[in-house]
């Protein structure tokens, strides 16, 4: 008989194993469902994890996980800080959202006068606009005890709608022949986040390695990041340890909402150029599968999110060169994170085999 | 730039490495939807396959499908392009930057991007006048409305919505001067739930007629389950959802222009176009017209659709004027392409706002 015994301590060991073991069932499984779909699976499975990195076409591919997984590192880390006080911001989609419509709004002021200074003011107003995006949930759960994880939802569509508003009107391209979208940002140098296209790097990716360095910071060595974690281990003890908790909701929700709209500010002047009605494609939702991957550890978050962009960058060169429809991919990357949380069992419980009737 | 030179390089081997590899011409399709979306793309899926069948073995298709519009779809354009593509159909308006950007990095594949307007030296553009059948689906929907409320589900207000839009208006109110329409925009192309909650409400509004310019068929299945209300299969025949609530459809039949622009790859006479093919060529097709259209409207619609396709009649036939009361077209009159390319005005009588 198979029965579990909580651990008294979460499990050290298995914490940190979870992660690879989950990867390692996924691409069992997900081989076993590609065979299944007439695909052979090795194949499939090289296809995605090796071919991106390794492959004929790395030296494109490869800059183009971090194209992809630098604005989901930048979101899960600020994600992060919040999920571990126990504070849930779902709505960093909204947040990405208007930052990003913050920042290309004030570079779009400015057009077509050329300065250095228009980026650094497009950077300060597209954090300002995610931040301010998070302060309508934060503040409501403070003042009135709202539930963050519903209001920062809805915002997000209420984001949504933004959106399509500003590409059909306040930002639309005056000289786009009356069709939705703005002016593409890459065409006004001022207002480009690229360093360098080749190497997939733009000012958001430095942003997202920043961010992993700040989090790792603040976790070990500040006070605020002790309060944070205090809160979410114990919230009483951190009640009689004088933390406030109006300031930490306040705290985690600005930062987490700063880093998404900094995120969506980034993606509009660089990969994406252009406020669009379908300008998100999910990071925000998706940064949350990436930061619990992590273990909310940012360190983790850094290699979940280049492993989330992996699949996604692979994914698409198996849907090319193998033929696998798009839905087998979506699939196998919900794998990823169902395996995860089934595997988080093994961190805070044993499996004891007993022996019969000893129990 | 050295990204350039790198994708140029990238590009010149593989043009010597497919040229080694006898021949074989690789084209590439970037999808919106799934394949099986019954719509819109898998129309286009058809064309693909029909490619496939004219050429055999000489031609190599590969396809990627639920290609958001955006950042993710210039990275998958370059793979495709980097896979060694000869000739790549991107088919959505939201494709348009992200090919061109593509383009200018591979020099030597050509590009061929569906209902925009950006063209370049290897950048074709094409579309198909979908308006024309909207004439049709007008005359039909104004005759057969009995609540004279028809409901359209609008996906972006872009110039292709809103001609359909208008065209549709147009000829319902022409048949039926107390026709009135009511227009739900749902910012998607492709979504079973969006689309099915916009039937919904527009037939609690009392539609009896839903005219979608989405993909999916779920306004199909909610047209069926509320009964006496009426359909029209969009971008595909939808035939299964016949006789009731499907009474016709507007069919995007691109396989022969498929066919036609990889042969010309292949015979290296491709140059830039820029299509705008109807009724005329084919490239609209009008689906059989059920019974339950009465026979004297199935005649005149069919007597409608001759004339477009022979050029006798324009949809956009004035007088016509525009929403805000302006004259447009004159009496006689027709709207050159131009205007319509660009459209972003309703006609008179249509109540509401394009959103902004």
């Amino acid at each position: 008989m198979i029965t579990l015994e909580k651990r008294p301590q979460p499990s050290q060991f298995w914490s940190l194993f979870t992660p690879v073991l989950a990867v390692i069932i996924t691409m069992i499984v997900g081989g076993l469902l590609f065979g299944a779909l007439g695909k052979n699976p090795f194949e499939a499975i090289r296809t995605i994890f090796y071919d991106p990195l390794f492959g004929d076409f790395a030296s494109y591919s490869r800059p183009q996980l971090l194209v992809k997984g630098g604005p989901l590192i930048l979101i899960a880390i600020g994600l992060s800080l919040g999920f571990r006080a126990g504070i849930w911001n779902i709505g960093a989609e909204g947040q990405y959202i208007v930052g990003a419509i913050c920042g290309a709004g004030a570079g779009l002021a400015f057009y077509p006068i050329e300065s250095i200074f228009i980026f650094p003011i497009m950077v300060i107003c597209g954090a300002i606009g995610g931040m301010l995006w998070a302060l309508i949930p934060a503040l409501l759960k403070v003042k009135f005890g709202t539930n963050e994880i519903l209001v920062s939802l809805m915002l997000v569509y209420v984001a949504e709608q933004l959106l399509a508003s500003m590409a059909l009107g306040l930002l639309k391209n005056p000289e786009g022949f009356g069709f939705p979208g703005s002016r593409n940002l890459n065409d006004y140098p001022s207002a480009s986040s690229w360093i360098n296209e080749g190497f997939g790097l733009h000012w958001g990716i430095a942003a997202a390695f920043i961010a992993v360095i700040f989090a790792h910071v603040l976790l070990s060595r500040h006070i605020m990041g002790f309060n944070i974690k205090l809160t979410g281990e114990a919230p009483k003890a951190a009640r009689f340890g004088g933390v406030n908790p109006t300031r930490l909701v306040i705290f985690c929700m600005c930062a987490s909402g700063a880093l998404a709209g900094l995120a969506g500010l980034f993606e509009v002047s660089g990969p994406s150029g252009q406020i669009s009605i379908d300008f998100n494609v999910g990071y925000g939702f998706t940064a949350i599968i990436v930061a619990f991957l992590g273990r909310l550890h940012p360190i983790g978050i850094l290699l979940a999110g280049l492993l989330m962009a992996l699949t996604y960058i692979g994914g698409e060169l198996a849907q090319l060169t193998l033929g696998l429809p798009s839905a087998a991919i979506q699939v196998f990357q919900g794998m990823l994170l169902f395996f995860l949380l089934a595997l988080d069992l093994l961190t805070n419980f044993r499996i004891k085999f007993a022996v019969k009737g000893a129990a | 730039m050295k990204f350039t030179k790198l994708l140029a390089s990238a590009a010149v081997a593989l043009g010597l490495a497919s040229a080694a590899a006898a021949d074989t011409t690789k084209v590439g399709f970037i999808y919106v939807g799934p394949v099986g979306d019954g719509g819109w793309t898998y129309e286009h899926d058809q064309g693909r396959l029909a490619v496939e069948e004219a050429f055999g073995d000489k031609v190599e298709t590969f396809y990627q499908e639920n290609v958001p519009e955006g950042a993710d779809a210039e990275r998958a354009i370059t793979q495709m392009a980097l896979q060694g593509a000869d000739l790549i159909f991107t088919t959505s308006f939201g494709y348009m930057d992200p090919t061109i950007n593509v383009a200018k990095k591979f020099p030597n594949v050509k590009f061929e991007h569906a209902t925009g307007y950006k063209t370049a030296d290897n950048v074709s553009v094409y579309s198909a006048r979908f308006y024309e059948g909207r004439a049709v689906q007008g005359h039909i929907a104004g005759k057969m409305t009995k609540t004279n409320t028809v409901g359209y589900i609008a996906s972006f207000p872009i110039p292709e919505v809103i001609r359909g839009i208008n065209s549709a208006y147009i000829h319902a109110k022409r048949v039926n001067p107390d026709v009135e329409f009511k227009i739900i925009w749902v910012y998607t192309w492709f979504d079973p739930a969006k689309e099915a909650d916009a039937a919904k409400a527009l037939i609690e509004q009392g539609a009896d007629v839903v005219l979608q310019h989405t993909d999916s068929t779920a306004p199909q299945a909610a047209a069926q389950e509320a009964g006496n209300v009426i359909t029209f299969g969009q971008a595909s025949d939808m035939g299964e959802y016949g006789p009731m609530p499907r009474v016709s459809s507007i069919i995007d039949n691109w396989a022969p222009y498929y066919v036609a622009r990889t042969q010309a790859v292949m015979d290296g006479t491709w140059s830039t176009v820029n299509t705008w093919d109807g009724i005329d060529t084919g490239m609209v097709e009008i689906g059989e017209i059920s019974d339950v259209v009465p026979a004297d409207v199935k005649a005149e619609a069919l007597a409608m659709v001759k004339a477009l396709g022979d050029g006798s009649y324009h949809a956009f036939t004035g007088p016509i004027n525009k929403q805000d009361g302006s004259a447009w077209l004159a009496e006689g009159e027709t709207a050159d392409d131009g205007t319509l390319a660009g459209m972003s005005f309703y006609v008179e009588g249509i109540v509401g706002d394009i959103p902004n």
